[in-house]
């Protein structure tokens, strides 16, 4: 741990895995959506379901869909400038077998039919994982950029998207490859050191015929 | 490496104080170049200090909790405190600051939300008490983060594994030390100010009401500045912990194993637990 995150983070009260980590998988959330939020349907698990009323997770978790960093006091009355900014939520709660004690489940949806599914968890100290995305299992911290690709598991895609991040002079900070199966639908999550995710989508995108869709997602964390 | 020995023996042989030898072991394995660590370190102590402000300046209130603060500062202002000035200035220090962060206030936390009164408590009660410069405020800050650093390494900094003793306790462990560097002692005397502390609360468990970080956390914010006050008092008299501080804190992570998980922040068991605690937890829902 390093000395910034035993002294830290600064954040809105009252707790750091129900208050500061809500936040930020809200705001992590947004960033995979990638496109202002106008509907998204909330679902609570465990701890997160039975306290969030006392640890102002509803706020803190709609605060984030909103674009609040997990100090912005505006966390408090975050209701009424989520509905300002045109998003509208519903919060409900729901038992998983096996889910994190911390967990929520986002479902979002536009008026183009567009709809995404994202499941995270608050693992302590405000830090937070997704360990889902549209069905997907796999890890994301946001802390860093990352690129997502959901791919056919074919060769030679890891080597292609490691090649163009290597053309455009980008260092991977870590890899992970996750598959429902040989020759399946897989999914690849690389972070990178630098923050900056201009132009990757496109560039990734086009580096293999298997890679049917690509996430970049900017890189958070600054507190 | 995580060891709070090693950082005293570093200290002896580089010539270091104990607050840069934290700061070059932390650059070292973060990667991060000191400057900025110290840069963050500073502005952690503005936050700490506009968070004492903001809880000081207003009437905060939680679902349970509020009020404590303007008690304390009364009867301080009216009367010669049996535990001293120190400490009770510390302790509403640390009573608002910990009822800020129940109303939804903006904290450091330090280690915690939880214990987020403790470290404002102890550090601001020194400054008000001995005026201290601004730059050693923040190397007592470092000399807590370091000390916090080897808990979480060695033991935990979350109640869910090890209960209250990884929060509150923690965060009096490390104010104890910072207290005891602020007074110019050794770095050996720093580490048994930690150690000493953490032996005062041994097992201490997460036990709050209805889950809320309320019951007990405030009041435990509001004490454990004195317990950590009279620790750094001990060391700097020249006490040591008979167990080096480096096996305490492992006995405390064995301790925080040990606890049923009524005990570990699930809001079901001690004060939580109470006839009274049950009856607030449903009057709440």
């Amino acid at each position: 741990m390093r000395l910034i995150d035993v002294i830290g983070p600064v954040m809105i009260g009252p707790s750091s895995s129900h208050t500061a980590g809500a936040a930020r998988l809200g705001g992590l959330a947004r960033r995979i959506w990638g496109k202002p939020v106008s509907r998204v349907a909330i679902f609570l698990r465990g701890s997160f379901a039975a306290t969030y009323k006392g640890h102002g997770t509803d706020l803190a978790l709609v605060g984030g869909l909103a674009g609040m960093l997990p100090d912005d006091p505006r966390i408090r009355d975050s209701f009424r400038e989520a509905k300002d900014a045109g998003i509208c939520w519903e919060m409900k709660s729901e038992t998983v077998d096996g889910a994190h004690p911390n967990s929520v489940r986002f479902l979002f949806s536009d008026d183009s039919g567009e709809e995404m599914e994202i499941i995270g968890s608050s693992i302590g100290g405000g830090a937070v994982v997704l360990t889902g995305i549209d069905g997907f299992s796999l890890k994301l911290s946001g802390e860093l950029a990352a690129i997502v690709t959901f791919h056919r598991d074919e060769p030679g895609v890891v080597a292609a998207v490691g090649g163009a991040l290597s053309k455009a002079g980008r260092n991977i900070a870590s890899l992970n490859l996750h598959r429902q199966g040989r020759g399946g639908n897989a999914a690849m999550v690389i972070e990178l050191d630098d923050r900056d995710i201009d132009g990757l989508e496109p560039l990734i995108k086009a580096t293999h015929p298997a890679i049917t869709r690509v996430l970049a997602i900017p890189g958070g964390g600054e507190n | 490496m995580w060891s709070l020995a090693e950082i005293v023996r570093s200290c002896a042989d580089t010539g270091l104080s104990f607050p840069e030898t934290v700061m070059a072991r932390d650059s070292e394995r973060s990667g991060m170049d000191p400057r900025s660590i110290r840069e963050i370190m500073d502005s952690r102590l503005v936050d700490m200090e506009r968070s004492v402000k903001e809880a000081l300046s207003g009437d905060p209130r939680g679902k349970f909790v509020g009020g404590d603060a303007a008690l304390m500062g009364a009867y301080g202002a009216g009367h010669t405190p049996l535990s001293g000035t120190f400490a009770v200035e510390a302790s509403r220090i640390a009573l608002a600051v910990s009822t800020y962060n129940a109303s939804m206030g903006r904290i450091v936390a330090a280690p915690t939300a939880g214990s987020c009164g403790i470290l404002p408590g102890m550090l601001f009660g020194f400054g008000s008490a001995y005026p201290a410069p601004r730059e050693r405020l923040v190397e007592a800050l470092t000399v807590a983060g370091g000390i916090g650093q080897v808990i979480a390494r060695r033991a935990t900094l979350a109640g869910a594994t090890g209960g209250c003793q990884a929060e509150c306790g923690a965060a009096a462990a490390m104010g104890a030390s910072a207290l005891v560097f602020l007074q110019g002692g050794s770095p050996e005397a720093i580490s048994h100010a930690a150690a000493l502390t953490i032996k005062s609360i041994m097992g201490l468990v997460c036990d709050p009401v209805a889950g809320l970080v309320e019951i007990p956390c405030v009041k435990r914010n509001g004490s454990l500045v004195a317990l950590g006050a009279i620790c750094a008092d001990m060391a700097l008299a020249g006490i040591r912990s008979a167990i080096p501080p480096d096996e305490v804190i492992d006995a405390m992570r064995s301790v925080g194993h040990s606890l049923p998980e009524s005990l570990r922040e699930t809001g079901t068991g001690g004060i939580a637990a109470t006839p009274t605690g049950i009856r607030m937890k449903e009057a709440l829902l």
